[in-house]
């Protein structure tokens, strides 16, 4: 809340300058630059958008054809399986992303292990997160070649297979997305969640314990209704992520094209259509797709858990 | 009935349970260590992959044999002779980095500051519109941007690959949050004292929440430094390239620069690992901002 004290009164200004002393004024200059940036770079393309998904867009000349972009992609093989593409990129992180931090956040949190190997822990998984994806994409690209003598393929040999085309299978190839998706976000989860931890207060455990709550009741009654919020956040910004994403496709894949279309992800697919066919009426349709898609479940989920409530309250 | 003294814990049974919480200690350090180290690997990988044929390693993969007597300093000798524009890349990455934070971190705390400080008509609407900002995917609003970019022959500028991102969402609800803890009280004071509204901001405000712009410093620059997709589309001139931008041109099939790749990417790697390795508590703090109390 602001105070309500009556207005300090300063000596007048006259000119230019007493705008820099205007306590009315002042609030609407300071949000200025973000409402220019806003109106320019959000809301502006964000309409422009919706308008070019009902036209056709030919060499700079649009013609409006209702909703025809959307009934051609609709009726896409292809945009079906960018799609579910993504979709199962998506759930998949969530899958990994949410219970292994989980883990790990607690283990650390606990009494127990050696605290510099914690420390240790906390930041060898930490500095993935500072790599490019472009980096991190070329590295897992050499580690999962598909010949004998590359990482996954030595580990494959060793537990007696035969070396695997990774990056040219559906699942494999998947497989390997998750790894860097994995790599790349666990340290950063980890710590998403160990701050929630911390947050806890002991005496909820100590009076759990004096009731006689083992470990697993503590953790269920606990510490998972607490870290509630961080858990929301972390798989909102997951699912986010997941959807979206495509640079480490194209990278790993050393471009936008894998073999039938396994890496094409949703973002991909407006790629491909928008820039590489330079068909931007029909991309933009997708780009609609892909916001209605992110809103829907980021509804879901806070709908789901409880957060509108929450907000509500206050 | 007899009264019963509670025996209290036997010392057979406080020594079972101090070891098994030993055994359990020994089994939670291995574990994370394991984890750590494997972790580790792409970084030993790459690292090691420096030193040897960029060609072989294209060709045959990053592997767990190693043959130690074939590597050498041949690449990094060709990095700083023979590298191309690479570290023209490098500086230009560098150079936005430093550009968008400065601005981006001046945008953001403005707004938050009038959002945090302020009351006025408006207020909810604006924030409304930081909402959904953290809602619309880039991805999407890109193309109608890139057409505009083009038409206005904006493109292969620095200005036009940091300007969309200017307003970040997250780093406005960090500032916010951070601002609203400190008490109004200095402001008054400050207005008393007849600084003007902006004084107030940069000379009272700005230095109390100098740890909020370290740890926002970090994220946004992390961001602006990985960014790939918006640069890739506008930028067309390889001497404007960034990194990420830079590298992945060198990774076609026919390329015929696969040392460069390798040593490259490690290079790029460098500056982050030393700021992290400076600041590891900002770094940890920005980029877990998104989860602040809200």
């Amino acid at each position: 809340m602001v105070t309500k004290t009556a207005p300090v009164t300063r000596p007048p200004r006259r000119g230019w300058k007493s705008l820099l002393y205007n306590q009315k004024a002042a609030p609407y200059l300071f949000i200025l630059p973000f409402i220019l940036t806003l109106g320019v770079f959000w809301i502006a393309p964000l309409v422009q958008s919706f308008i070019m998904s009902t036209q056709e867009i030919l060499y700079g000349d649009a013609t409006f054809v209702a909703t025809k972009n959307y009934e051609k992609m609709f009726r896409d093989r292809v945009f079906w399986q960018a799609l579910f593409n993504s979709l199962r990129y998506m759930v998949c992180t969530l899958l990994i992303l949410v219970p292994f931090p989980l883990l790990f956040a607690v283990l650390i949190n606990s009494k127990i292990g050696s605290p510099r190997i914690k420390a240790f822990f906390k930041s060898a998984m930490f500095i993935p997160a500072l790599t490019t994806v472009v980096v991190a994409g070329i590295v897992f690209r050499l580690m999962f070649s598909e010949t004998e003598t590359a990482m996954f393929n030595q580990i494959v040999e060793f537990l007696g297979f035969g070396p695997v085309k990774w990056l040219k299978g559906d699942m494999t190839g998947l497989l390997a997305l998750l790894t860097v998706a994995a790599w790349r976000w666990a340290g950063v989860n980890t710590m998403y969640f160990l701050a929630g931890l911390q947050a806890i207060p002991s005496d909820y455990y100590e009076a759990a314990s004096i009731d006689g709550a083992g470990p697993v009741r503590r953790f269920l009654h606990i510490t998972l209704p607490n870290i509630k919020p961080t858990m929301v956040y972390v798989i909102t910004i997951s699912v986010y992520g997941g959807l979206a994403m495509f640079v480490e496709s194209f990278i790993l894949h050393a471009g936008n094209d894998s073999p039938m279309n396994y890496g094409l992800t949703i973002v991909g697919y407006l790629y491909r259509k928008g820039i590489e066919e330079n068909d931007m009426g029909f991309a933009s349709a997708v780009g609609v797709v892909l916001l209605v898609l992110v809103m829907v479940i980021n509804l879901i989920q806070l709908t789901a858990t409880g957060t509108f409530k929450k907000e509500d309250k206050r | 009935m007899t009264t019963v003294t509670d025996p209290g814990p036997t010392l057979e049974a406080t020594s079972k349970k101090k070891l098994r919480s030993r055994v359990g200690g020994i089994v939670v350090t291995v574990f994370l260590l394991l984890i750590a180290l494997i972790s580790l690997i792409p970084f030993i990988a790459i690292l090691i992959g420096t030193f040897q044929d960029g060609n072989a390693v294209i060709r045959n993969g990053m592997s767990f044999n190693i043959d130690w007597l074939a590597l050498s300093f041949r690449n990094y000798v060709m990095l700083f002779t023979d590298s191309g524009l690479y570290f023209s890349w490098f500086a230009n990455s560098m150079i936005l980095t430093v550009v968008y934070v400065a601005c981006t971190l001046l945008v953001s705390s403005f707004v938050a500051y009038g959002l945090a400080m302020y009351d006025f008509k408006g207020k909810t609407a604006a924030f409304i519109a930081v909402l959904l900002i953290l809602t619309v995917p880039f991805e999407m609003l890109m193309l109608p941007l890139y057409n505009q970019v083009n038409k206005m022959d904006m493109d292969n500028t620095f200005t036009i690959v940091i300007l969309p991102f200017l307003a970040s969402a997250v780093t406005i609800f960090f500032f916010r949050q951070y601002l609203l803890g400190i008490p109004k009280d200095i402001i008054e004071a400050g207005r008393i004292d007849g600084v003007s509204e902006f004084g107030i901001f940069f000379r009272l405000i700005v230095p109390i929440a100098k740890p909020a712009y370290a740890a926002m410093a970090i994220l946004n620059g992390m961001t602006c430094w990985n960014n790939f997709l918006w640069p890739l589309l506008v930028l067309r001139d390889a001497n404007k390239f960034t990194l990420p931008i830079g590298l992945n041109t060198l990774l076609t099939p026919y390329g015929n620069n696969y040392e460069l790749l390798i040593i490259g990417s490690f290079f790029s790697l460098i500056p982050i690992l030393i700021l992290f390795i400076a600041f590891q508590r900002f770094f940890v703090e920005g980029m877990t901002a998104g989860a602040v109390k809200g």
